[in-house]
């Protein structure tokens, strides 16, 4: 299958039906390699046992900026090629963005209350990424609020490019600015910090958490385009009761 | 087992199972949601073009 055939969403939906039970299945196995290793991982000398918390917290925020990375390729998807799957992949993965975000906070926070004493810091880099999480709650509230499909499709993918300006503000806060938060550990220049006692149970929950994604994102995908299925069958419906 | 930190981290691995579980089952809702409608629809005999397609074919 070549892979403008996936611009067809009654072929992608083939291919998805395909695909999700595997990714599934990967998923679950991966995750429950990296809980064993992270659960087993030694404390640290500094940290001692909360250094488990690293395990959960640095995959979700990971993904809270991969995830708005994903819409902005979805949002040039829209605007510059006018892809059919564009818009439905941004939909689709707001939710999940804010749930990771969303959860990169908490863990975040809840990490921070033992090794810093306090739940939260308007710190650069808690407070840009306080910022990505309203801006995706804008954005679902955005697609909820404009009726017409094409206009709310358009106006997302605007907002989704100017919002993509946080990633960089949140990845170098740390290094901009004089944060409570910890300065990059894995993705920085000369290797990782970790040793690999963490690094490798991280890695391991960091692949797990993105084929989480992966999986969701496409069974998500596939709900909105039958959302959008059902609704055009209802507008028939309702033209053909009017004739 | 966690030491004297372990109602944050439990606290933190439950928050996330919790989020996580709530998207799946959400996810596996909506779509059983949505197949159900699309099938009471066509049921009525309303159906999209490329399935009247499909079955005014020869």
């Amino acid at each position: 299958m070549a892979v403008i055939d996936l611009a067809n969403p009654t072929r992608f939906l083939k291919l998805v039906e395909r695909l999700l039970p595997w990714l599934a299945l990967a998923t679950a196995v991966t995750l429950a390699i990296g809980l064993q290793q992270a659960l087993s991982a030694p404390d640290d000398y500094q940290q001692g046992a909360t250094v488990k918390i690293m395990f959960i917290h640095v995959p979700n925020a990971w993904l809270s900026m991969f995830v708005w990375g994903v819409m902005s390729l979805s949002a040039l998807g829209t605007l510059v090629w006018r892809h059919p799957l564009a818009d439905v992949s941004a939909q689709a993965a707001a939710p999940l963005g804010a749930a990771f975000t969303f959860l990169a906070l908490v863990t975040g926070s809840l990490w921070g209350r033992p090794m810093w004493g306090t739940y939260w810091e308007w710190d650069a880099r808690m407070t840009s990424v306080l910022v990505l999480f309203v801006m995706y709650l804008g954005l679902i509230a955005l697609w909820r609020s404009v009726e017409d499909p094409s206009r709310a499709a358009r106006a997302a993918a605007v907002l989704t490019l100017v919002g993509a300006i946080n990633l960089p503000i949140i990845k170098f806060s740390v290094d901009w600015w004089n944060t409570l938060h910890q300065p990059a550990s894995v993705l920085r220049a000369g290797g990782p910090a970790l040793d690999n006692a963490f690094l490798i149970p991280l890695l391991i929950m960091g692949v797990a958490f993105s084929l989480l994604f992966v999986t969701l994102h496409l069974a998500a995908m596939r709900n909105e385009i039958l959302r959008r299925r059902v609704r055009s069958l209802r507008m028939m419906q309702a033209a053909q009761g009017a004739a | 087992m966690f030491g004297p930190y372990a109602s944050f981290i439990v606290g933190s691995y439950a928050v996330v199972a919790g989020v996580i579980g709530a998207l799946i089952v959400w996810i596996a809702w909506d779509h059983r949601r949505q197949n159900a409608t699309l099938r009471e629809l066509e049921a009525s005999g309303v159906t999209r073009r490329s399935a009247r397609g499909k079955t005014a074919a020869p």
